[in-house]
Parts: C-alpha cells; sequence; structure tokens
C-alpha cells in the first residue's frame, strides 16, 4: 500500500493506462501545464505533447473530436475541467458519443472517457459547483462513475479507460486533497459495485462522491448515540448496484439516501423508488431523501453552506427514522 | 459553348462511370421517395436530387480505407462510398438487413466497413467528428484522408467554428466539402447568414478554400482531386497537408423532405435549376463526346431498374428483431428488460 492523495491516484491510473495502451490519449484544456487542478502534472513531459493533448477553450470541438477519434480506434480520455463546462458539449456527448453505437446497429464503439469535476468547493458559485450526475444516468449507452476515494480513484479510472463504452467520469474538487492508502497492485475494480464503507443494522445510507465522507462522518457521531448505521458508497450510478442496496435495506429496513446534488429528480429519487417497489412489505419506514434544495449554488460561503447536507442533516435524519419506525 | 469546351479534354469512361454513378443516386433517391409516398418508409428522408455530382466528385475520389462523414443527406454520398444500395433501402424501410439492423434510418445510416462513419441526424455534429476520426489517424499513423461533407446550413453552428478550428491546429488530414444548395432547412441561408459565407469562414481560420460549380460533376473531382493531394501531402500519405475546403454550388431540386413541396420557391425559379441538372448537363457532354443516345437511356433504365429492384427488396425483407430494441447500447450496464 502507499499512501496518496485522489488526485494523485488518478494520475497513476491514467499514467499506468497509458503505458499499458498506447492508443490511450488525453486531451483538455491546460493539460500540458498539468490541468487546472494539477491532475496531469508530468505527463506531458513523460508522454509528450501528442498523447497529453492542449486543447483550445472549445468543449464542443474536444468532445467532438473525442467521439470521432474513438470511433477509429483510439480510446481518448477527455478532460472538461469542471463539469459546469461539459454542458457546452452536450450535443456530442448525448446525441453522438451515447447513442453512434446504438444508431448504426453495432458498428461504431465509443471508447471515452469524459472527466468532469464536479461538486460545491470554495466560493466557486452556480457555474462552477454543480452535480449534474443524474443527468447522465438518464441518458441510456452511458456508464456514470463518482469516485469518492484515492484507491477508487485510481482503480475506477483504469475501468472507465478500459471500457469501450463511453464513460462520464466525475470526480468531486473538494476531494482531490484527500490521502489514503491505494494497493500497490495495479488493479481495476469492476464498474457497478458498491463499497460497503461501514456497517451496520439500524439504517442504511445510500451515498456517493463526497457525501460518503459527510456520512461517514455522521456514523461515527450516531455510534456514540448506540445507533449503527450501514454505509453503502455506489461508486457507479450506472449501473448501481442495485443487490448491494437491496440485501442491505432487506436487513436493515430503513432507507436514507444522501447526495449533494438536487433532490428534486436526482439519483436518490430512483435509488428510493427502486427500494420501494422491491421491499416495500420489508421497510419499517419510509424511505427517505437528503440532497440539496433546488437553488443554484451561491457563492457566500454563509450561503453555499446553507445548500450543504452536513453530517448534522444526516444524523438527525437517522435518528428520524429510526424513532418515527413502524414496528 | 464554354462548357463543352472545358469537357473536350474530359476522360470520357471517367465522365461516363460518373454520370452512371449519378443516375444510381438519383434513382435511388426516386425509389426512395416513391416508397415514403406508399407509406413504406415510415420517416422522414432528405434526398439530394439535383446535388449528385457532389457525391460522385467527392466520394468517387475516396479510397476505401478513407473515412467519409456525411450528413441527413447523405444517400448518395453513402451509395458512393461504397455501401450496398439494398441494405441502404433496408435501413429506410426499418428493416433487418438494413446497414443499422434497421435501428438507425435515413438520417444515422452507416457504413463502417464501407468507411462511411455516418450521416447526422445533428447539423454540423460531423465536422467535430470528422476531425476527430483525423486526429485518430495522425495519432496513429495511417494512411488516411477524411472527407465530410456539410450544408451551407451548417456554416451557423457552432461546431463548423470547433471543428475547422480543430482540424487547423492540429493539422490533421480532412477535406471538408460545403455543399451549398441555398438552403437551411426551408430557409434560404444567405438571408440568415453574416459576411460573405463559408469559404471566407473558413480562409478566416487558415484553411484554403475553393468555390466552385458543384452541379458540373468534372470540376467537382478534378477540385476534389487537387485537394486531396495537396491533403495527402508531396509524400503521398500520412496527412502532411493540413486540412483543405471546398465550397460546391449546387441547388436542391427536391423539398427539404419528402413532406416538403418546398412552395417558399418560385416556379422559375426551380426551372431555371432544373436546366442546370448535373445530370443533364453530364449527358449533354456525353452526347457531345459521340455517346449514342440510345446507350445513355439504357444507362438511366438501368439504374431504374436496380433501384426498383432494391426497393422491393427491402419491401420484402423482415421487421428486426424485438430484442434488437435492447442490444448494442452499452456493455456495462445494458439494459435488463426482457423482451416478452
Amino acid at each position: 500500500m502507499t499512501r496518496m492523495s485522489y488526485l494523485e491516484a488518478g494520475k497513476q491510473g491514467l499514467t499506468e493506462a497509458m503505458v499499458a495502451d498506447p492508443n490511450v490519449w488525453a486531451v483538455g484544456e491546460d493539460l500540458g501545464r498539468g490541468g487546472v487542478f494539477g491532475q496531469y502534472r508530468g505527463l506531458a513531459e513523460r508522454f509528450g505533447p501528442e498523447r497529453i493533448v492542449d486543447a483550445p477553450i472549445s468543449e464542443a470541438g474536444i468532445m467532438g473530436a473525442a467521439v470521432g477519434a474513438a470511433l477509429c480506434g483510439t480510446r481518448p480520455v477527455v478532460e472538461m475541467r469542471f463539469s459546469d463546462f461539459a454542458l457546452c458539449a452536450i450535443d456530442e456527448l448525448v446525441n453522438q458519443a451515447a447513442k453512434a453505437r446504438f444508431m448504426f446497429g453495432g458498428q461504431g464503439r465509443v471508447p471515452l472517457v469524459v472527466r468532469e469535476p464536479i461538486g460545491m468547493w470554495r466560493s466557486s458559485a452556480a457555474q462552477h459547483s454543480q452535480s449534474l450526475e443524474a443527468w447522465y444516468v438518464h441518458i441510456p449507452g452511458l456508464v456514470v462513475v463518482t469516485p469518492s476515494t484515492p484507491a477508487d480513484n485510481r482503480a475506477l479510472l483504469r475501468a472507465a479507460i478500459a471500457s469501450d463504452d463511453p464513460v462520464v467520469y466525475m470526480e468531486h474538487k473538494d476531494l482531490w486533497a484527500l490521502e489514503d492508502e491505494v494497493p500497490d497492485q495495479a488493479e481495476t475494480e469492476p464498474l457497478g459495485k458498491a463499497a460497503l464503507r461501514r456497517a451496520g443494522d439500524a439504517v442504511t445510507i445510500v451515498s456517493w462522491s463526497k457525501q460518503v465522507h459527510i456520512c461517514l462522518e455522521a456514523a461515527r457521531t450516531l455510534a456514540g448515540r448506540g445507533i449503527e448505521v450501514e454505509v453503502i458508497d455506489l461508486r457507479s450510478l450506472w449501473p448501481w448496484d442495485q443487490e448491494a442496496v437491496f440485501d442491505s435495506v432487506d436487513r436493515t429496513g430503513r432507507l436514507l439516501v444522501a447526495q449533494e446534488s438536487v433532490t428534486v429528480a436526482g439519483f436518490g429519487a430512483e435509488v428510493a423508488a427502486s427500494v420501494a417497489e422491491r421491499l416495500w412489505d420489508r421497510l419499517k419506514a419510509p424511505v427517505r431523501r437528503l440532497g440539496s434544495p433546488r437553488a443554484p449554488i451561491a457563492y457566500a460561503p454563509i450561503l453555499e453552506d446553507r445548500l450543504r447536507v452536513s453530517a448534522a442533516d444526516v444524523a438527525a435524519a437517522v435518528e428520524e427514522l429510526v424513532s418515527g419506525s413502524r414496528t | 459553348m464554354s462548357g463543352s469546351q472545358l469537357r473536350r479534354n474530359v476522360d470520357l469512361a471517367r465522365l461516363k462511370q460518373q454520370h452512371r454513378d449519378m443516375l444510381r443516386i438519383r434513382a435511388f433517391e426516386e425509389a426512395a421517395l416513391a416508397a415514403a409516398k406508399d407509406g413504406l418508409i415510415k420517416g422522414a428522408i432528405h434526398p439530394s436530387i439535383g446535388q449528385e455530382a457532389v457525391a460522385v466528385g467527392v466520394c468517387g475520389n475516396l479510397a476505401r480505407a478513407d473515412y467519409l462523414l456525411s450528413t441527413h443527406r447523405g444517400h448518395g454520398q453513402t451509395l458512393i462510398k461504397g455501401a450496398d444500395a439494398t441494405a441502404m433501402m433496408c435501413e429506410l424501410f426499418g428493416r433487418e438487413g438494413g446497414t443499422c439492423g434497421g435501428k438507425g434510418g435515413s438520417m444515422h445510416i452507416a457504413d463502417f466497413d464501407a468507411g462511411m462513419l455516418g450521416a447526422n441526424g445533428v447539423v454540423g455534429a460531423n465536422i467535430e467528428i470528422a476531425a476527430g476520426a483525423a486526429h485518430a489517424v495522425k495519432l496513429r499513423g495511417e494512411d488516411r484522408v477524411v472527407a465530410c461533407i456539410f450544408g451551407d446550413g451548417a456554416i451557423n453552428r457552432g461546431p463548423f467554428l470547433e471543428g475547422l478550428n480543430w482540424a487547423r491546429i492540429f493539422d490533421l488530414p480532412v477535406l471538408f466539402v460545403c455543399e451549398d444548395n441555398g438552403f437551411a432547412a426551408t430557409t434560404r441561408t444567405r438571408d440568415l447568414t453574416g459576411g460573405p459565407g463559408p469559404a471566407a469562414r473558413a480562409e478566416s481560420l487558415g484553411i484554403p478554400a475553393s468555390e466552385i460549380d458543384g452541379n458540373d460533376v468534372v470540376a467537382v473531382d478534378a477540385a476534389v482531386r487537387d485537394k486531396l493531394a495537396l491533403i495527402r501531402g508531396k509524400g503521398g500519405g500520412k496527412g502532411g497537408g493540413g486540412p483543405q475546403f471546398l465550397v460546391c454550388r449546387t441547388y436542391r431540386l427536391s423539398g427539404h423532405t419528402h413532406a416538403d413541396a418546398a412552395t417558399y420557391r418560385d416556379a422559375d425559379e426551380v426551372a431555371a435549376a432544373r436546366q442546370d441538372d448535373p445530370i443533364r448537363r453530364s449527358r449533354a457532354w456525353l452526347e457531345e463526346a459521340g455517346v449514342a443516345a440510345a446507350e445513355l437511356d439504357a444507362l438511366a433504365a438501368e439504374a431504374g431498374a436496380e433501384m426498383a429492384a432494391v426497393s422491393a427488396a427491402a419491401a420484402a425483407a423482415p421487421w428486426p428483431a424485438l430484442e434488437a430494441a435492447y442490444r448494442d447500447i452499452q456493455d456495462i450496464g445494458a439494459p435488463r428488460e426482457a423482451v416478452p
């Protein structure tokens, strides 16, 4: 095991993929200088400007070119800088990348990975802070991955690059500096498998990305009050690990889904509805969702914090679920 | 007549082949229109009647290994790039045996084996994809060129700027062809376009551009050959020369779709355009060169008979299996719904 940051782990995953396959290349704005967050630092020197490609500020051009290059035998890793900017390239991703294989009757594959850093961090306001993962889950053809740990950021990025499907890979900007142990073996993880981050019997908490860490903080607080919760990190939202969630809720009888993104029509709604459909008879309490209000993300720290789902919010919701349960 | 003088030194066998290719496109489009009228083709089709010289002049110069990115009005381009006419018609009919198994229809025809990487339902989207295909060609050190054909309506979309700029800055082997038929769907493009038009826009991005009579198949053929030689570079291959741009001025004799009677233009204009029909012109040149009218009539009849048979074969083809609705979506997280 080696201790490294979420950012370094992602860079290691990309490096390993580029060493293993000469058809893997990365393209995005400022990559030659390491990328906006430093996720690519040193890679241009190692792999050269043909494989770590500096793109103009031209998100549609980047994504569209990546679609063409992916159809023609390469495996582009597309950097969108902020997930918010990927909205400039939605036709290229949704109408082209996601649908090419199907509408051409299986003739073409689009093995691209689009890295879209998500989430609230340090007063970045409404156009640099969003978490729009649920949009992409809605699109047939796309895989959606939301790593929450350094080990996952390396292993899941490698799996995403190895996949022949287009993958929306959403790293959380507030996790770049997070350090943890990463296995020394160059392993990949299968996409679509959740990780059990904490075992418990009172309530199942389902989360992903940075919100997982906030749920774990709440879980530690709750343990001090005698409530042991189970925390499931979905890791990928499409496909999502229904079996892991169903197995857990079957035991606990209570579900809380916690997300940073807007609650309304968020991915938590899919999890909640799926559990209600499948496990109605096993539920001891109504399913519960926590997320952001349907408001753009504000700049002032005090306003931004108002939109976050805190550990205290999670703990309070769990206590309500436990105390208000049907018996 | 300057036109016939220009044609005096033409390679007769090549012109005859081009004439025959244009007749096949025309016959394919007419058969498709008839099938649409009979309710056999359910979706929209965008006929390229009147624009055949562009498809033949461009695609006739591409090798099978070269890539083509086409448009919603791309039947002719696809045919000449080497797709099978019956498979194409089956696709328009939504039948098994279609180029895309009946899942794409007219607007998403593709034949990857023939290097035809897809028509596109989104105007201008193919420009960036073509740049990316050429980027892959360059990265992999392959000896191919990419041709990208789009209409004059596409030049007002962002991908025109982003895709052309991309091809220029990375010096990619792409031939961009603006098939200027004067209409953006059902509105005159010139009424909605600032500045002098597509060639000037390409030049402003550093891509050498020429404008030619796109109804003159010999002129298109020659211009494309010259442009492709520049793209392939002096050494002949590996795309040393960077992108090139060609504007082919033509006229859409049919409506925007099969359902568009094109009443927004007057009869005189269309009548004049019919005199300028590229197939009429190539026929006249062939007659001047001594080819018998009977032989030319036979070529037209042959194309008509071929496409009538193609249409009949498509009508007789089975519908796709229901499972096809769930196939070829993705490997990871493919839909779980079972077809009853």
